[in-house]
């Protein structure tokens, strides 16, 4: 996108178009002849998927807004009324709410191959940083989204999270009135919740286009961390890596597909069937899986204001990770320390989310502030650290070169074996549930 | 630098039937998803239910008397017709009407007296009042359309008569509309 396009189409009327608005040749430039490195593995599919993903929730959520009411009277009727009576409602409804779950497992898969790979290097920060705005708009949609359906978890994560405000020294109350419209989470709630909801997905498309922008810019970062030196470095985007994307998406609609198909409510919370309840709260409060990880990071502190302070700082560091992490080698697969503690941050990050769902005693409160610490001590000392003391790998002299070495790493495509295992796996254990109640347990009185 | 096609081969290769192959899968995989985008605009089954057919009871009203019932979100008149408001609808010359049709074929065989019309003026869709008008029958406020007591326009813009929905009769004093 730097400089007009050479680009030229044939027939007279698209040279007509052309002249006065030249999109074809910005498409063309962007997506067809657009040099990308000729070593991405599939890690860099997510992108297109992702995409792919905030177009689906769009698409699902504008048809589901035809159907729903947003009033505290009305919302969870709606919702069952979309499901059980509008023409293919239960499609609509499981895409959008497995859509969900689906975006925020691409988008973290996306930003830990950026971590991996280095993907926030110069001079890429700028693209990191849209990036981290992009993932904190994703984080205020789902979460208003989840209020939407008005059940028990709605509204009492609802309650939870615009309380978190009130631990602001001062204003904190006036804010949380400000945010609530009332006295408690209520009617007005709601209706700003649904407006607000339909707008930040438009918003998030916005800072994509600059994400994208400031991405071409740059240029795709590679598996090796070595810029393209050469034309050979290089192959066009069309058909390469449309077509590696378009394979990638479809792997990962199967998968999406398995949830909207065979497990629908595996993700949900079956606490959200009941209407929304404000005197009764339910007795283990738990935000959808994908915020666990921050959850257990809240609960984790004893105070409230410091806790908010470190569950949002928590999120606002990678922000910063260009200037901490400051190694010249980007891919951590010539980076042999760096590597090691990557994985271990990932183990951290698994278990902060699986701590987030366990009710906040005993060894649960200790393993949550020991992985707290270890989470910031990641990006605070191990990698500043890392970047002074680290003898890392002699790196390719090009990506050509990488490419055609006669000598291949077997680790990575092993990696990625056991994850598709353990992932089937997993997915087959989950669809042989059913909805049925244990035989000995007496229902509830 | 790019794809290499088979355009210079003497028949279709093996890659060609692999991209119409995928381009086939695509376009019925697209159609199918884009379908229920499509569906869910049509009415739901809650609404579907709601315009069940509806039975109305006859007897309470009198001759010269008309009620309004709501079925499908519309308006319907039922109108128990005098001796004279027949005759007169009858002793029309059909061929003279703007949309001809005897009065006859708007009403149910042996239950003469009972008209049963939409009540949606077929010009731009307001409600006609009952017993108003040069014709004993309708007459419509917003533009000044006339219907007779068969519910037939006879004059003013409306270009049809009153649309007379599908209902029958399920004793001599109930029908059922619908």
């Amino acid at each position: 996108m730097s400089g007009p396009s050479d680009y030229q189409p044939s027939h007279p009327a698209l040279k007509w178009i052309e002249r006065r608005l030249p999109i074809m040749g910005l498409v063309h430039s962007s997506f067809v002849a657009y040099p990308t490195p000729r070593n991405l593995n599939y890690w860099w599919t997510f992108g297109a998927i992702l995409s792919m993903m905030l177009a689906v929730q769009v698409l699902t959520g504008v048809v589901l807004a035809m159907h729903y009411t947003p009033h505290a009277d009305m919302a969870f009727k709606s919702v069952e009324s979309i499901v059980r009576d509008v023409n293919y409602g239960w499609l609509l409804r499981n895409m959008h709410a497995s859509g969900a779950s689906m975006f925020f497992l691409a988008v973290y898969i996306h930003m830990f191959r950026g971590l991996y790979y280095g993907s926030f290097k110069e001079p890429r920060e700028i693209l990191w940083i849209l990036g981290v705005i992009i993932y904190l708009l994703m984080m205020a949609t789902g979460f208003m989204g989840y209020a939407l359906p008005w059940g028990q978890m709605s509204f009492w994560g609802a309650t939870v999270i615009t309380n978190l405000f009130s631990a602001i020294p001062y204003f904190g109350e006036s804010i949380v009135t400000l945010l609530w419209g009332g006295y408690s989470v209520g009617n007005p709630t709601l209706s700003r919740f649904f407006s607000l909801h339909y707008l930040l997905p438009f918003v998030i498309a916005g800072v994509v286009v600059l994400h994208v922008w400031a991405l071409h810019v740059a240029g795709q970062n590679n598996p090796a961390g070595v810029e393209p030196k050469t034309e050979k470095d290089t192959v066009a985007f069309t058909p390469y890596a449309t077509i590696k994307d378009l394979f990638g998406t479809c792997c990962f609609l199967i998968l999406f597909a398995w949830f909207i198909f065979y497990m629908p409510n595996y993700l949900m919370e079956a606490d959200n069937y009941i209407p929304a309840n404000p005197g009764v709260t339910p007795p283990h409060i738990v935000p959808e899986w994908y915020y666990l990880p921050f959850y257990a990071m809240l609960r984790s502190i004893p105070n409230k204001l410091a806790g908010v302070v470190v569950m949002f700082s928590s999120i606002l560091i990678l922000a910063f990770l260009p200037w901490l992490d400051t190694a010249k080698t980007k891919s951590s697969k010539y980076r042999p320390l760096a590597k090691q503690f990557f994985w271990m941050f990932v183990v951290v990050g698994v278990l902060l989310g699986y701590l987030g769902a366990q009710p906040p005693e005993g060894i649960y409160v200790i393993a949550g502030r020991i992985l707290t610490l270890c989470y910031f001590a990641y990006f605070l000392i191990v990698l500043p650290l890392l970047s002074r003391i680290e003898k890392p790998r002699p790196i390719p002299n090009s990506i050509a070169d990488d490419v055609l070495a006669k000598t291949g790493s077997k680790a990575t495509p092993m990696v990625s074996t056991v994850i598709a295992l353990v992932v089937a796996g997993a997915l087959f254990a989950g669809s042989a549930q059913n909805a049925r109640a244990e035989e000995q347990e007496a229902p509830p009185s | 630098m790019i794809v290499t096609t088979a355009s210079s081969a003497e028949y279709p290769t093996r890659r060609d039937f692999l991209f119409v192959a995928t381009g086939c899968a695509a376009a019925v995989g697209g159609a199918a998803t884009l379908w229920p985008f499509v569906s869910q605009m049509n009415p739901d089954a809650s609404t579907i239910a709601a315009g069940a057919p509806i039975e109305v009871d006859l007897t309470p009203i009198a001759q010269g008397q008309d009620i309004k019932v709501f079925w499908r979100g519309k308006p319907i008149y039922i109108m128990n017709r005098t001796k004279k408001q027949i005759e007169e609808a009858r002793s029309v010359p059909v061929s003279s009407l703007p949309d001809p049709q005897p009065d006859q074929a708007r009403v149910k065989e042996g239950h003469d007296q009972w008209l049963v019309v939409i009540g949606i003026c077929t010009h731009l869709g307001c409600i006609p009042i009952a017993h108003e008008g040069n014709y004993d029958g309708f007459f419509c406020p917003c533009h000044g359309s006339q219907y007779d007591s068969s519910g037939r326009i006879r004059q003013g813009p409306a270009p049809a008569n009153l649309e007379v929905p599908p209902y029958q009769f399920v004793s001599d004093s109930k029908i059922q509309i619908g």
